[in-house]
């Protein structure tokens, strides 16, 4: 099973590429769902089928990337930020592109002048092309690519790229494989976009119209010394979202997922958040409002390369969503 | 085509009527059906030469930046507010018309003489500036103008240099007159053109259209940022004027799809069509909203390159505006493969 998070981790799928994670996950779901479909975004959208009120699961597919701008003369190919890419952050990084092409991000001028006003436009990748005409034929004007970021199981952790929100993902999956039987009308959503604002997610909440939604995705924890304050930490459980600065988890969701916490014996936390939001902070808008929550994984390092999240916090998680699917909300 | 006539018409943000107008007008002999919706969009609906049942949404905004009348001094000058994006620094010492007649006026800001030696390292803010109709006193001023009228930018649509042209509001003036020019041409899909009100807000417009209309597919019209300029590093110039028809990839609201932004430049090379990808990846326009609107729609940006843009100076290039003009119409003849939508994903 830690195989199948490597493998979710290891797929390029910055914001707006999707379509390489998706036709994996829509593989491996074929034997567990009842239709999968996409929208016209790219949402890949897993039902299955069952009675009464519509439930609907959110994980976002993608990841922070750079996407191609424009050469320079020298071979440079300069980028834009795809999502909350930290200009500061990435410097010297290695990044992939989608058609399999590496650079460096490397400052466009020299260093310390480039790091006493740090932004998108003084940095470029370095792909080892000798001039422009060379890194024309590499990498076309609107490639995308990802961070490199190797996954390493290490004792209780495990360290990626991506776990931002494969992490989520993979839970939402191994729910779905391991539910005996749905209580519920069941939607798996796998959006698209919402590290450029919740985008897929705005979509997929007008056509599904859930009457429930629940947004399965990373959080941060206040458990190291660069860490915000706040109580949730890495090995403490599940994490129940109370609040972000996208949404306030409705009671009626709270107390479900609390419930089911107490009787299946799932380790939980309470979550607060001061800032940053997930899918569901743009489900419950939609319609006449959705009732909506989220199960987050506590998660160091998040938006960097070296993403850090537990691994029975995790398996938390996926008992959660599990339990969620075989009784309902 | 309409571009010298649409410009001229004032269209601030949420007082789009008289672009409504004369686009109506000249879209009638072309439509199925016009209707105009509560918020002011004007939609324009053309049934198509197949029977796929599909439709294709061509949108452009009606609206351009502009000032608001929000205060009158008691010596009978005007303060503003900005309606939309506009830099402070474009708006001294410019011509304006105030309000539904027109009523001329100038912006004024206090003489550089009498700025300290901090303000005159600063850019001026709107709060210093004031607009000067010539009233002798608060009094005159409140019989000619009230507040909440709209004041525009005065300035002509000025043909210069080779195929430039210089005019205020092409932004999206531009857009409303390709989709005027494309018209006529036959399409398989059913069309609707949405001309939108208040883009420039917040694309409050376009909202209401994409949940009316639910289209297949959407392709926005616009203007764009043109940096071609001294002063500017090659990377950061976002498009260049006469290089033809902006394709964008990504911006500040959209994301578009990879599949439908290389289509779209591989049929504008293979028709011999000037264009170039918008370089940048700030900004938005009315496809951010659609794109997410309605269960989610497919959505393309084609813009014409403006130079100054936001400002009473704009330049483009006709070379760049004839080549959207021809970049859509070969996009609806495409269209009409059935599977296109489907092939994007």
């Amino acid at each position: 099973m830690q195989n199948l998070l490597q493998t979710l981790c290891d797929i390029k799928a910055p914001s707006g590429c999707e379509s390489a994670l998706a036709d994996f996950i829509s593989e491996e779901l074929r034997p567990y769902a009842d239709e999968i479909y996409r929208d016209a975004l790219g949402n890949l959208i897993v039902h299955k089928k069952g009675p009464g009120k519509k439930l609907m699961f959110c994980a976002h597919m993608d990841e922070l990337g750079v996407v191609a701008t424009c050469y320079g003369e020298k071979g440079q190919i300069y980028v834009a930020a795809l999502g909350g890419v930290v200009p500061h952050r990435i410097l010297y990084k290695r990044v992939r592109f989608m058609n399999g092409t590496e650079g460096v991000i490397v400052p466009d001028g020299d260093e310390n002048d480039v790091l006493k006003n740090i932004k998108m436009g003084k940095l470029y990748v370095d792909i080892g092309a000798r001039d422009e005409k060379t890194a024309k034929a590499m990498v076309a004007i609107g490639e995308s690519a990802v961070f490199v970021g190797d996954y390493v199981d290490q004792g209780d952790v495990i360290i990626s790229k991506a776990l931002d929100d494969r992490a989520g993902c993979y839970a939402l999956m191994r729910g779905l494989m391991e539910a005996k039987q749905n209580a519920q009308d069941v939607y798996a959503v796998f959006t698209v976009s919402e590290e450029l604002g919740l985008r897929g997610a705005k979509a997929v909440g007008v056509s599904i119209s859930p009457d429930y939604a629940v947004a399965l995705d990373v959080t941060r924890t206040g458990d190291t010394a660069s860490g915000p304050k706040m109580s949730t930490a890495l090995g403490k459980g599940a994490a129940i979202k109370i609040m972000d600065s996208s949404l306030i988890t409705h009671p009626i969701v709270k107390e479900r997922l609390k419930a089911l916490c107490e009787k299946r014996n799932i380790l939980w936390q309470p979550e607060v958040l001061e800032r940053g939001g997930t899918d569901a902070g743009a489900v419950h808008l939609t319609g006449g409002g959705v009732p909506s929550g989220c199960i987050s994984i506590p998660t160091r390092n998040i938006h960097s390369p070296g993403e850090m999240v537990d691994k029975h916090d995790l398996e938390n998680v996926v008992a959660l969503v599990t339990a969620l699917i075989e009784e309902g909300m | 085509m309409y571009l010298s006539e649409l410009t001229a018409l004032s269209g601030v943000s949420g007082n789009e009527r008289a672009v409504r107008n004369f686009i109506k007008e000249k879209a009638a002999p072309y439509a199925d059906a016009v209707e105009i919706d509560s918020m002011g969009n004007l939609l324009v609906f053309q049934k198509g030469t197949g029977n796929s049942g599909k439709t294709l949404m061509l949108c452009a905004h009606m609206d351009e930046v502009g000032l608001i009348v929000s205060r009158i001094t008691e010596e009978g000058f005007l303060k503003f507010k900005t309606v939309g994006g506009i830099d402070p620094r474009v708006l001294v010492s410019k011509r304006v018309c105030v309000g539904e007649v027109g009523l001329s006026g100038v912006i004024g800001r206090k003489a550089i003489h009498l700025l300290s030696k901090e303000e005159r390292k600063k850019a001026p803010e709107i709060k210093n500036l004031y607009v000067d109709i010539g009233a002798k006193d608060k009094e005159e001023a409140e019989s000619k103008v009230s507040i909440g009228d709209y004041i525009t930018f005065n300035s002509a649509y000025v043909p210069f240099g080779g195929g430039l042209v210089k005019a205020k509001a092409v932004d999206n003036r531009a857009g409303c007159a390709v989709l005027l020019d494309v018209m006529q041409e036959p399409c398989s899909w059913d069309r609707v053109y949405a001309f939108t009100v208040q883009e420039e807000t917040g694309l409050r417009g376009a909202r209401l259209c994409a949940r009316r209309v639910k289209p297949d597919m959407a392709l926005v019209l616009e203007a764009t940022t043109c940096s071609d300029l001294p002063e500017t590093d090659k990377h950061m110039m976002s498009t260049r004027l006469g290089g033809g028809a902006a394709i964008s990839f990504t911006d500040g609201t959209t994301s578009y799809n990879r599949k439908l932004v290389q289509r779209l430049y591989q049929l504008a090379e293979e028709n011999h069509i000037p264009v170039q990808y918008k370089q940048t990846a700030t900004g938005g326009n009315d496809a951010g909203i659609i794109h997410v609107s309605a269960g989610g729609i497919l959505t393309a940006a084609i813009s014409v390159p403006a130079r100054y843009i936001h400002s009473p100076v704009s330049v483009i290039s006709l070379v760049d505006y004839e080549a959207v003009k021809k970049l859509t119409k070969v996009w609806m003849q495409e269209v009409s493969h059935a599977e296109l939508v489907t092939d994007f994903m």
